[in-house]
């Protein structure tokens, strides 16, 4: 075997020596600029959020401040991304703006994906009328936009924050349901299942010590692109006033309020719509990179 | 055999990837007659498939590079011939059944459509012209030549609805559209159960005598070689290490590892001794341990 | 045969779906607020007035027979009366509808006919620039919030290029209305009218880019990602093996197993596109469902909401049975094993 004894020995003498699961994944991930601008990015956004009043040149422009002699002030170097049509620093609004954005994330993935993935792996493991029962109710919510939940559940509640989060965690769970479901039924045929289940392992042990580990990359990969998604359907919902209310900053908010005045004062509308790419871009990117990392092909 | 219709001679490819650069064939040579059920076999690796792909010219440049050797089908060297000599030659005088007839038929066209595009393309390197009724026509003729017992039914559906082995004649027929004179044949029936196989076997043998083709059969099986192949070749690491009339090899093999290989075929009949490449004989040690 | 097969099952499935989400969309609205009557007729209301008001909503009677009438009324396309216009809530809907939904086709053809060959080209040229554009292209749009772009791109046609509209279906004066099929463009073809099919098409151009960027970056990169792994397959090699030209290897063999995927996420992308239509429809103001669905929420008029919620939820059905049957005509395996 000499040619390929050479090839393959003289191969894995290259290799790192520690190839332990989490090195292994932090090499790759460093070396995907897709994922390493994409996790600066929300890495960057999170940190303005938290430290939001100490950074901030004007804390104080975030409650119901009215500075008309500030009106309108196009960027310069005392309000670096311009004031708005009361005279808010909006560079100072912005970042407290991401507060609420982030919280929208939390709240919405961290109920919508715990939940929706234990009903997918349920499904997916249990069959039979489990399985038909969840995926119905899965069918019927995927049925209904997002928005037009929310603004139901507006008219029915009063425009809020918490109601709007709460319309869009109703509907959220059911792409993490649906993702799990796919992957669970997959996993389920597998002979490595089957032996668990001849060895007399508990239906619990199975569902979440063998066939959660495989869905975890799925499930990162889709959080990850799932909170883009929520930022700027929370971005939308608070464009058309049913976010929260103000003066508490938000960044859809600031985009309607600064519409009316575009062109002339587009730093009003145009900034805090960047800033709202910005944060998704970086979410984006993380997810995306995430799913390079994994090679999750199934993913959207 | 230097009157065969295919002759390889001292055939060397080597393969790049990631960095490390593989020998993959070191001078290989054989010959292929028309008439001739010839076997090439090996074990996984030997390099078997690339021989195939090099003759057909289906090696992608980067990672593969031919280095040396010639490849000479009916008189002309194939790698000092032009891509369009080669691609006239592809599917028309030369033409390869693929292995795995799961994954080789495209799931969402008819076999029909397959089937008479590859024919459309291969006569317009011809330069024949049949319409679409021809088409057809010659498609459900070859069908019927594999021994399909409705070849409009088949030609009409889509693989999903046939069998295995089904498509695995499919795939012949496919090979045999523009009636080649040499035949390549990837691992056939591998992937079907082992009495379809014997079926797909035969058909190829019939096709040999009733048709003249050359046939170049490539497998690791040596079980299938003995039964349908006139004359082998043993390949391993990239050369072929022996050659000689099927009966003859197997009656009195001289290499090593030709021995061992054929050794290590578990035998249906006849003692039980286990015998692995490489490896030791845990029974005949058991009985040398307990006799002493 | 088996497509008729496949298409009973899709149907059967898409009224189950629908049902179950009549009785949600029922619950929300009837159960949830606990008291509908009072809430349209605000806090000034006198019991009397609630009382009169409940008693011709018919809340005064059990649940289940309530569900009954609006099942009934389903039925019969009779979605209630409004609270406040007292019209019927399918006249006002109907006249919005037809708007809605000729911007959402608008922006369905133009995701795909523009989406699908940027796909087609990224998996072609992989890895260089053209699939790094697509790719730059496909995040950016995916990013970028609707409103957000429906608000530059209005800046971008009223001072910039100052040959697009930047409000309204049609232009005030052109004079004319839809009335065959709801469709401007469609309509004024049929009745020989030329250029108002030119001005429809141009106030549909902005509006339909706003609302189909997202969708369009989508469809580009899973076409992309269809066509790499489907040009993976051994029957692709094998048709190369065979002589078949490249163009046609590329074009038929490869892109039609390669549509499933965008196909079917574009059934489901399709509500979030309804929600964003709202948006747009705003910006643009644009006569669709969106103007009236926010009026009557913010008057909370219940039968309105409820009907509006239910359009949309009969909307995506509707448009995913078509989906489902366009894939099941595209890939045999799906319509003979019935797979998802």
């Amino acid at each position: 075997m000499a040619e390929f004894a050479g090839g393959t020995d003289a191969a894995l003498a290259a290799t790192p020596k520690r190839l332990s699961t989490a090195y292994q994944n932090w090499y790759r991930f460093s070396r995907n600029p897709t994922a390493v601008i994409g996790a600066a990015i929300v890495i960057l956004c999170i940190l303005i959020a938290i430290f939001a009043p100490y950074i901030t040149p004007y804390p104080k422009d975030v409650g119901a401040v009215v500075n008309f002699r500030a009106r309108h002030l196009p960027p310069s170097a005392m309000h670096w991304f311009g004031t708005d049509d009361v005279g808010r620093d909006i560079l100072t609004r912005i970042a407290f703006g991401y507060r609420v954005s982030l919280l929208l994330v939390a709240v919405v993935l961290g109920t919508a994906v715990p939940f929706g993935s234990i009903l997918g792996m349920l499904a997916g493991y249990f069959g039979g009328w489990v399985e038909i029962v969840i995926m119905r109710l899965t069918d019927i919510a995927l049925a209904i936009p997002p928005l037009v939940m929310a603004l139901a559940v507006a008219a029915v509640l009063n425009p809020s924050l918490v109601n709007s989060m709460l319309a869009v965690a109703i509907l959220w769970w059911t792409w993490h349901t649906r993702l799990v479901y796919s992957i669970t039924r997959q996993i389920r045929t597998q002979e490595f299942i089957e032996a668990a289940e001849t060895l007399g392992a508990s239906k619990f042990h199975i569902i979440f010590r063998e066939i959660l580990p495989n869905c975890v990359s799925a499930i990162a990969v889709k959080t990850s692109l799932d909170a883009g998604f929520v930022i700027l359907v929370g971005a939308s919902l608070s464009f058309l006033g049913l976010g929260i209310q103000p003066p508490t900053p938000d960044l859809g908010t600031m985009v309607s309020g600064g519409a009316g005045f575009l062109p002339d004062k587009w730093w009003e509308s145009v900034l805090p719509g960047c800033a709202i790419l910005f944060v998704a871009l970086g979410f984006n990117l993380l997810g995306d990179g995430l799913r390079d990392l994994y090679d999750v092909q199934d993913v959207r | 055999m230097s009157d065969a219709l295919l002759s390889v001679r001292n055939l060397s490819v080597d393969f790049e990837t990631y960095g490390q650069v593989n020998h993959v064939l070191n001078g290989a040579s054989l010959d292929v007659p028309e008439r001739r059920h010839i076997a090439l076999v090996g074990e996984s690796g030997s390099g078997k498939t690339v021989t195939m792909k090099a003759i057909m010219g289906l090696l992608r440049h980067p990672p593969a590079t031919i280095t040396g050797g010639e490849i000479v089908f009916d008189g002309h060297d194939l790698l000092k011939a032009t891509a369009a000599e080669r691609d006239r030659l592809r599917g028309t005088a030369m033409s390869m059944v693929f292995q795995d007839p799961m994954t080789s038929l495209n799931p969402v066209f008819t076999i029909a459509d397959q089937m008479g595009t590859i024919l459309k393309y291969a006569d317009r390197r011809l330069g024949r012209v049949r319409n679409r009724r021809e088409r057809l026509a010659r498609v459900h003729e070859v069908l019927a030549q594999v021994r399909m017992r409705d070849p409009e039914r088949i030609a009409r559906a889509y693989p999903i609805m046939l069998s295995g082995g089904m498509r695995q004649r499919v795939l012949i027929a496919m090979a045999l559209l523009s009636e080649p004179r040499l035949l390549i044949a990837d691992e056939p029936g591998t992937a079907l159960d082992v009495t379809t196989q014997a079926q797909i076997l035969k058909l190829l043998k019939d096709l040999v005598e009733e048709r003249g083709l050359a046939l170049l059969m490539i497998t690791h099986n040596l079980g299938v070689v003995r039964e349908t192949s006139s004359y082998v070749y043993v390949m391993h690491h990239g050369r072929i290490v022996e050659e000689a009339e099927t009966s003859a090899l197997f009656a009195a093999p001289k290499q090593a590892y030709t021995k061992n290989l054929i050794a290590s075929v578990p035998r249906l009949t006849g003692g039980t001794d286990f015998l692995a490449l490489g490896q030791s004989d845990p029974e005949a040690e058991a009985e040398a341990e307990a006799t002493t | 045969m088996e497509f008729l097969l496949f298409l009973i099952r899709r149907v059967l499935w898409s009224i189950l779906v629908l049902v179950g989400l009549s009785i949600v969309i029922f619950v929300i609205a009837r159960v949830v607020p606990g008291d509908p009557a009072r809430m349209a007729l605000g806090p000034r209301a006198t019991p009397e007035m609630v009382a009169d008001l409940q008693h011709k909503l018919g809340l005064d009677r059990p649940i289940i027979e309530q569900y009954g009438l609006f099942i009934a009324g389903l039925a019969h396309g009779d979605l209630g009366r409004s609270l406040l216009s007292e019209r019927q809530v399918t006249a006002d809907i109907r006249d919005s509808f037809a708007a809605t939904f000729e911007l959402v086709l608008a922006t369905i053809l133009l995701a795909e006919i523009f989406g699908v060959p940027l796909g087609v080209l990224a998996s072609r040229w992989k890895d260089r620039w053209p699939d790094n554009l697509v790719r730059v292209i496909a995040i950016l749009s995916a990013v970028t919030p609707t409103f957000f772009l429906a608000l530059l791109l209005q800046i971008l046609a009223g001072y910039v290029l100052h040959w697009l509209p930047t409000t309204g279906r049609l232009s005030h004066d052109i004079g004319f209305t839809p009335d065959i099929t709801g469709l401007a463009v469609v309509d004024s073809l049929l009745r020989g009218r030329p250029d108002v099919t030119l001005d429809a098409l141009r106030h549909l151009l902005l509006p339909a880019t706003a609302l189909g960027a997202a969708t369009m970056g989508q469809m580009a990169r899973l076409t992309r990602t269809s066509m790499l792994e489907v040009m993976n397959q051994d029957y692709i090699e094998a048709a190369r093996a065979f002589g078949v030209p490249e163009w046609l290897r590329v074009l038929k063999y490869t892109l039609r197993p390669s549509f499933v995927p965008p196909l079917t996420i574009l059934g489901l992308e399709f509500a979030s596109m309804i929600g964003n239509a709202f948006v747009v429809e705003l910006i643009f103001s644009w006569p669709g469902m969106a103007a009236y669905g926010i009026r009557t929420i913010l008057q909370k008029d219940l039968n309105a909401v409820m009907g509006v919620v239910m359009v949309s939820g009969v909307f995506f059905v509707v448009v995913n049975l078509i989906i489902d049957v366009l894939v099941g005509f595209v890939d045999p395996r799906i319509r003979i094993r019935g797979a998802r």
